[in-house]
């Protein structure tokens, strides 16, 4: 996928020496990585590395006890999951966390939510504007059914999709918001081999068309190395290695934590 | 003939009235729906609420001798902060908890506002009359009360306003989506305390009009926030989530409970008024457990 047209920019997200833990123990001790504008970053390790804690950090649900994390040259403090997700971070969960009761369309409608104007006290004043931005915001997400080929489940509730599909209507739902930096947490975990395969191409495809900047969960080490750009290792924590596809797949610890060194 | 006659009309004045006291029960059980449908929370405070609210309506029309209106919107800025309080203070708090512990929570707010609310503007009971006509006038020889009527309109206005607004607005699929998973909500952008906000604010509106109409009709008083739990049978016949349920929950109990004491309370030796709506309830209960209109929970094994 090293593609000619696909240009890796500047920093987007910057980790410095972030630490968290829960009482007595460590999710994450002194880990630094960055995440650079238009790139594929995967962030792989066994179960229990620490990886969707850091990415717990990254939009706000959790606050590490020690380091910074700048977002787009600024670094903040305690930031909140609305307010990350205000500043163009959105994602995905590892356990699909999608509003069970409500329809397909209804889901990547919450997408739209912070691109929606219209205030509780104007939408009732003016009723037929906001009735109108509705129907803008409608075509929106019709495009986005329309590019993840899941236009016949439309109006069906959530809760009754198989388990592969679900999965594609919460990364509809992260697209909706048109994020900058999108964070999948395992988007196929649990998934047949050919879900496996549409879920990559439309990874790549998200990447590709709208400039996504994407980091990625993975437990299974194989789909990963041939989607990203670059890859940084987790175990128990902390950071054994980080770079191309190639480097992580050659190094020795990488290798230790994976095939039985201490496991 | 005659005779005929004067049963039906007899039937079918008991059936109004049973209607229309089931509308006002239907505007206490709107309250606890908004809340579950919006936070997932069983509201217990709900009646604490109704009754605070009226409280504070007829307090400020005493102390302040304003007329009615100012003193509702003085009492709906009251609700307004109380709702603002409770994300503040509770449940900002207890974010991503179980929902028995937010629901121990809400008993904690139903004991400090009853008592909050009787430090602050005395214990005697009070009389609310904000203009609401009262008697009642004569429809082909049924007798129909002017105050029920214009509770059971005033439940239908809200009713169709709220309705709109949950299912055609931004802020309506918002407050859906934090009923179903607050953390997927938070990723999308939504803020949850602006939502509890609104969600608890417009529950505090409902309360008050529902406060208003229970008031005028048997004063403001303490038992207020126990006719609150006629609103439990209602909802459990009607579903939770649902805010049509809510209605035709509330119109069955409340004309079930009148035709039952007439009909069926002299065979079983009378006052049967007060239990026979818990007991249709948990009949109903077992046949059907997510109620009339309740979404059926699907769960994936």
């Amino acid at each position: 996928m090293e593609e000619q047209n696909r240009q890796i920019g500047d920093v987007l997200l910057a980790v410095e020496d972030i630490s968290l833990s829960f009482g007595a123990v460590r999710a994450i001790s002194d880990v630094s990585f960055d995440i650079r504008k238009g790139e594929i970053r995967a962030i792989i390790g066994p179960n229990g590395a620490g990886k969707t804690s850091m990415l717990n950090c990254i939009n706000g649900f959790y606050h590490p006890q020690q380091g910074t994390i700048s977002y787009k040259g600024n670094t903040r403090s305690q930031m909140k999951p609305y307010e990350a997700a205000a500043q163009g971070i959105g994602r995905t969960f590892q356990n699909v966390a999608l509003f069970k009761g409500m329809s397909t369309l209804d889901n990547i409608m919450t997408g739209r939510n912070l691109k929606m104007k219209s205030s509780l006290l104007s939408s009732v004043i003016w009723w037929g504007s906001a009735q109108k931005e509705e129907l803008e915001h409608r075509r929106y997400v019709e495009d986005i059914i329309d590019f993840l080929e899941i236009e016949a489940i439309r109006k069906t509730p959530v809760g009754r999709l198989p388990y592969g599909l679900q999965k594609r209507v919460e990364l509809g739902r992260a697209l909706a918001a048109e994020p900058e930096l999108l964070l999948l947490d395992e988007p196929m975990a649990g998934m047949n081999l050919e879900e496996k395969e549409d879920m990559c191409r439309f990874i790549l495809d998200v990447n590709d068309e709208f400039g996504t900047t994407i980091c990625l969960i993975e437990h299974d080490m194989g789909v990963v190395m041939d989607i990203s750009d670059r890859v940084m290792v987790l175990d128990y924590g902390g950071k054994i290695a980080d770079g191309t596809p190639e480097e992580v797949r050659a190094d020795q610890n990488v290798i230790d934590a994976y095939l039985g060194g201490g496991h | 003939m005659e005779d005929l006659w004067f049963e039906l009309s007899f039937f079918l004045e008991v059936l109004f009235s049973g209607l229309l006291t089931g509308s006002l029960y239907s505007l206490i059980a709107l309250g606890f729906v908004l809340i579950f449908k919006a936070s997932g929370v069983f509201n217990f405070a709900q009646g604490a609420m109704m009754l605070f609210a009226a409280l504070s309506l007829v307090g400020f029309q005493e102390m302040l001798g304003v007329h009615w209106t100012v003193a509702f919107l003085l009492a709906f800025a009251v609700m307004v902060i109380l709702a603002w309080c409770v994300e503040k203070f509770v449940l900002g708090k207890l974010v991503n908890q179980e929902p028995i512990i937010l629901f121990m929570a809400t008993i904690g707010i139903t004991f400090f506002l009853d008592g909050f609310g009787q430090t602050v503007w005395g214990s005697d009971i009070k009389v609310l009359d904000i203009g609401l006509p009262s008697g009642s006038f004569d429809v082909g020889g049924i007798f129909i009360d002017k105050l029920e009527l214009v509770g059971g309109a005033t439940a239908a206005g809200l009713v169709v306003v709220l309705a709109v607004f949950f299912n055609k607005t931004k802020i309506g699929r918002a407050l859906r989506a934090v009923a179903d998973d607050h953390q997927a909500a938070m990723s999308v952008g939504i803020s949850l305390r602006y939502i509890w906000i609104v969600v608890w604010t417009v529950a505090g509106l409902v309360g008050l009009v529902a406060g208003i109409m229970w008031g005028s009709k048997l004063g403001v008083q303490f038992s207020l926030s126990l006719i609150a739990l006629k609103a439990l049978p209602v909802l459990m016949l009607g579903g939770f989530t649902s805010i049509p349920g809510a209605i035709i929950g509330g119109l069955i109990i409340g004309s079930g409970e009148k035709l039952a004491e007439i009909y069926i309370g002299p065979l079983v030796g009378g006052a049967i008024e007060n239990w026979f709506a818990y007991m249709l309830a948990m009949v109903f209960l077992l046949f059907r457990p997510q109620g009339l209109f309740g979404e059926k929970i699907i769960e994936r094994v």
